[in-house]
């Protein structure tokens, strides 16, 4: 009695299976012939790896400047020559200050460093000499950068002609832990790799159901005896394993062909990946079940899923300075635990006190998600 | 009708919101045929069909299906004996299957092991009856159902829908492969198993939809609108299939707008928004108009005048153009025949009894048409000898394909032509290639003498266009759209006002002119997309598709004010497969594989195919034979 039940059991089982099977392999067969998944899956990450591999940076490489000296005097032409071999500024020749505003104004030099007429007599009293540093507020980044390069260099300067009998009082020797050429690339690429997934996750999937929902192919599926599990399933699974492949591409290219170092371990990024793409593509399918057009799906997938990826993890904006407001709405955000994490595993190691309130949180937010997919997935058409 | 009712509905309400799709639905559907399930677009068709599927929960009353009388085994209604032998198909011969265990085990397999098991626990309980939710749990391939539009993965093939239709309702193995050999060669798609679905015609993807939905050997087959898109040769072969199916004792659905398919059917079901109109065998309401219908011979042979002049006589219900005669439906049997004036005091021609048809007794059940008389008649336009429309050798190449070869053809001033063809015949080519919308490969077109191909915008200017979807603005208010039409056309201040004016209550839409669009009726949008193409005051007026899917009364309407523009000096270029259409129209070409296979006007073109069995035939067998005989003489 037992057995045969057992058998009955497994005879469901089966059948249960080859009917997932069967829309997967649809699924799949779908994805190969529709030509916007090589779009989405494949032409879109080959960009961004491009662009935030190659494309942006956020190290200032060189600052064009003009010098304006007009003192004329020994210690101001040391400052000139200073910054004419400093690596940091790229010194333009201007004769005098109309001419330097006027580079100024037509954006050739992002600054004008201004050596005023008494700066020699100045130094020579012992004094503080006046230097005037003019830079362009509307670009607030680059003159941050040219203040505290051509402080840096003052400071350097006043040293080595004082020579040690002056040390300054404080001096800051800054490290850059697990990023020792404070490269940007090393973080924006698997910054990147959370962009890419997204958009399988969410943009490519939020499209699949509402496809569906549009051609009525839909309304074909609920009158078969497929479950709602089974529906879900037989999307989520070829996304699923088209997500962690990608994954896989963009983590090599960012190790082999962008020299990122990897000090984490695989599996963990694996793992990692798993649980991120679980959230995205619940978020994908809830989107697609809500809208049941592929124009809405498109354009919640994006606002919802593919900007706040971009904007708003923490990939490339601190989420630190951030307004309060949008700092607590980015804790609803699963890119930015996951954007932390691949970070973290990428360029630190793995370590378990940063993983595992990340993995929670995306795991609540995965289940929450995929739970109101299966609420709103329904064998009706008019719940 | 002495068949046991399968399915039961009892004042079956349905409500969306505020909206009430179906109104206290009572109706019952035989087993072992078709059930013509009829009205015009919003009757509440779908929604009913969606119902019967398990797909939606009625609000209001109860549906049965009794799964008893579905799983009646073949042949136990002497039915389908004598004519054609039962479907050569085990997908439709598996009842027995269901009740005792198979005798052919080959043959009766094809309900899987689950839902017979499931139906044999059900018929423990002899007339055990449930609601079709409940069905589609305890027996899911107990009901097949194919949604508009199919249902199909176009990007898929043919061979993999019917796979994954297959493994959804575990048909497998050796079955499978059966089940599969008889459906494609029932379909005829056995030569396009790896075909993309997206790349069938309109006809194989219906037939495509249908087998899937037979793949679980259904007992209860349940298609909406599978004549929707379908040329008249396909929907045929359709028809044809499905009369198999319900001969060896399938109970089938077959909802439908057109009333020459309801005719069909030993039972209909007709809807109107959203009640029962009318429930029975289909000839025992057209028996209501017998005596009441009549062809009339217009005396001086202007059939469009003697239109008008019946359509707008005291007690006539209908009125229609069929080839140069002009056919009536009165309200009352007249007591005489009503010659010379007798009934009709403004008609003169000859009358002539016919037999009535579906439309006739549908038509005096609604209360007969608007008699007003159309106000477009008013107005001329200059007289010219100059044809209208002209095309000369119009020919469309993609890469070696010829979509439309050496098309020719004039329409002078005043007539209407009309340009008829199956799914991929070549019409829609020549069709945008006359409206400018493509560029002709070679040959040329003018209207209204302007050559389209050198002054393409004077010449567009000059015709009113009205595409098949009627292309309206639907989240703007009605008169919005009637203003930015005005103002493409480059009207402007008073003049747009005037003629937005005028249109709006010549066609009956003042009162809707501050709506949404998309909230107006099918007939006021067609109406609303007919003045679109009006305010202009085009000479030429090409309409594509213009009334598919339209209520009988809407047509009537719409043709009203057609034919009296006609009757101005306006040319009117309609493409169409709706056979109706086609008899209005003053002369018209069949266009099939790129070429006008034949031309002339309707009644020409009937006796050309007349033949001693046949000898009235109608539009729609007229273009089947026209159709068959090119093929004979062309094998491709």
């Amino acid at each position: 009695m037992k057995s045969t039940r057992t058998a009955a059991q497994q005879a469901a089982l089966g059948l249960w299976l080859r009917r997932l099977g069967a829309l997967v392999v649809k699924e799949c067969k779908e994805i190969v012939r529709d030509p916007s998944s090589y779009l989405v899956a494949g032409l879109m990450p080959a960009l961004l790896l491009l662009i935030f591999g190659y494309g942006i940076t956020l190290d200032i490489q060189t600052l064009e400047i003009s010098i304006l000296d007009q003192s004329g005097s020994q210690p101001a032409q040391q400052v000139v020559h200073a910054f004419m071999h400093s690596p940091s500024f790229t010194v333009v020749p201007a004769a005098n200050q109309e001419a330097a505003e006027k580079l100024f104004k037509d954006a050739r030099i992002k600054g004008i460093v201004i050596l005023r007429h008494d700066f020699g007599e100045a130094v020579a009293r012992g004094q503080a000499g006046a230097v005037q540093i003019l830079v362009d507020g509307a670009d607030a980044n680059t003159a941050k950068f040219i203040q505290a390069y051509a402080q840096m260099l003052l400071a350097r300067w006043q040293q080595a002609s004082t020579g040690t009998a002056q040390p300054a009082a404080i001096e800051v020797q800054p490290r850059y832990w697990y990023n020792a050429t404070a490269n940007s690339r090393n973080y924006l690429v698997p910054g990147s790799i959370t962009v890419i997934m997204t958009l399988i996750g969410t943009l490519l999937t939020s499209l699949v159901f509402a496809r569906e929902w549009e051609r009525g192919t839909m309304e074909a599926m609920l009158a078969t005896p497929a479950s709602r599990l089974q529906l879900l399933l037989g999307k989520l699974i070829p996304y699923f394993c088209m997500g962690m492949l990608s994954m896989l591409v963009c983590a090599a290219a960012a190790v082999w062909i962008f020299s990122v170092p990897f000090r984490g371990s695989l599996w963990v990024l694996l793992l990692l990946s798993s649980i991120f793409l679980l959230t995205a593509l619940g978020q994908g399918l809830l989107i697609s079940v809500l809208t049941r057009t592929q124009l809405l799906a498109a354009q919640a997938g994006l606002f919802s899923g593919f900007l706040p990826a971009l904007l708003l993890s923490g990939f490339v904006f601190d989420i630190a300075s951030m307004p309060y407001a949008l700092q607590i709405a980015t804790l609803l955000l699963p890119a930015r635990y996951f954007n932390v994490c691949l970070q973290t595993v990428f360029l630190a190691g793995d370590i378990w006190s940063v993983f595992v309130p990340c993995m929670g949180a995306m795991l609540a937010l995965g289940a929450a998600l995929l739970a109101l997919v299966y609420h709103n997935l329904q064998k009706r058409l008019d719940v | 009708m002495n068949k046991p009712a399968a399915v039961e509905l009892a004042q079956v309400g349905m409500a969306f919101g505020s909206c009430l799709a179906l109104r206290e639905v009572s109706a019952s559907i035989p087993s072992g045929c078709v059930t013509g399930l009829v009205g015009p677009d919003a009757a509440g068709k779908t929604t009913l069909v969606r119902l019967l599927a398990g797909l939606l929960r009625p609000t209001q009353g109860q549906i049965l299906v009794h799964s008893a009388q579905l799983a009646a085994p073949v042949g136990a209604e002497g039915q389908g004996q004598g004519a054609q032998p039962p479907l050569s198909c085990t997908a439709v011969q598996a009842q027995p299957a269901l009740q005792t265990a198979p005798k052919e085990p080959t043959l009766g397999n094809a309900v899987p092991q689950e839902a017979a098991k499931a139906c044999a626990a059900l018929d423990v309980e002899a007339g055990h009856s449930l609601c079709p939710e409940n069905i589609v749990a305890t027996l899911p391939n107990f009901i097949g159902y194919m949604p508009q539009r199919f249902g199909l993965y176009e990007d898929l093939s043919v061979m993999d829908n019917l796979v994954l239709h297959a493994r959804l309702r575990n048909v497998q193995g050796q079955q499978r492969a059966e089940i599969f050999e008889q459906l494609l060669q029932f379909t005829a798609l056995a030569p396009f198993t790896t075909r993309l679905a997206g790349r069938l015609s309109g006809g194989m993807k219906q037939k495509l939809g249908i087998a899937c939905a037979l793949l679980g050997s259904p007992r209860l087959l349940l298609l909406d609108e599978p004549g929707v898109g379908v040329d008249p040769l396909s929907r045929r072969d359709l028809w044809r299939m499905v009369l198999r199916l319900a001969d060896s004792g399938m109970t089938v659905l077959w909802s439908t707008a057109y009333l020459d398919e309801a005719e069909r059917c030993p039972h209909v079901i007709m809807l109107d928004e959203g009640r029962v109109l009318y429930e029975g065998a289909p000839a025992e309401l057209t028996r209501r108009a017998a005596g009441k219908v009549f062809a009339i011979t217009p005396a001086s042979g202007h059939k469009k005048a003697t239109l008008a002049a019946c359509m707008h006589s005291e007690g006539v219900a209908d009125a229609l153009i069929q080839g140069s005669r002009v056919r009536v439906v009165l309200h009352q049997s007249p007591a005489a025949l009503p010659e010379k004036g007798l009934c009709l005091p403004s008609v003169q021609g000859v009358f002539m009894p016919v037999p009535p048809r579906l439309e006739d007794a549908y038509m005096l059940g609604l209360g007969g048409i608007d008699r007003s008389p159309s106000p477009l008649v008013e107005g001329s336009l200059p007289a010219s000898d100059k044809p209208r429309i002209e095309a000369r050798g119009l020919t469309k190449r993609y890469g070696n394909f010829v979509a439309a070869n050496d098309i020719s053809f004039s329409v002078p001033a005043g007539r209407i032509f009309g340009l008829l063809g199956p799914n991929g015949a070549g019409k829609s080519t020549t069709f945008r290639m006359l409206c400018g919308l493509s560029k002709p490969s070679s040959g040329e077109c003018f209207v209204d003498g302007v050559n389209l191909l050198t002054a393409g915008n004077m010449a567009r200017a000059r015709l009113g266009y009205m595409a098949q979807k009627f292309s309206l603005y639907t989240d703007i208010p009605v008169q919005e759209n009637l203003r930015i039409f005005g103002q493409l056309y480059g009207l402007s201040g008073h003049k747009l006002r005037q003629r937005m004016e005028l249109l709006a209550e010549t066609l009956a839409l003042t009162s809707y002119l501050r709506q949404p669009t998309r909230l107006l009726p099918l007939g006021q949008k067609q109406r609303l997309a007919l003045a679109c193409a009006l305010l202009h005051n085009p000479a030429v007026l090409f309409l594509d598709e213009p009334t598919s899917g339209v209520d009988a009364r809407t047509r009537r309407d719409f043709w009203k004010h057609i034919t009296a523009m006609t009757r101005t000096g306006v040319s009117v270029l309609v493409t169409t497969h709706f056979m109706e259409e086609a008899e209005y129209c003053d002369s018209m070409a069949l266009v099939y594989r790129g070429n006008i296979i034949t031309t002339g006007t309707p009644d020409a073109l009937k006796a050309a195919v007349a033949s001693a069995e046949n000898p009235d035939p109608s539009m729609e067998e007229t273009f089947i034979a026209c159709i068959q005989r090119y093929d004979e003489e062309h094998p491709q």
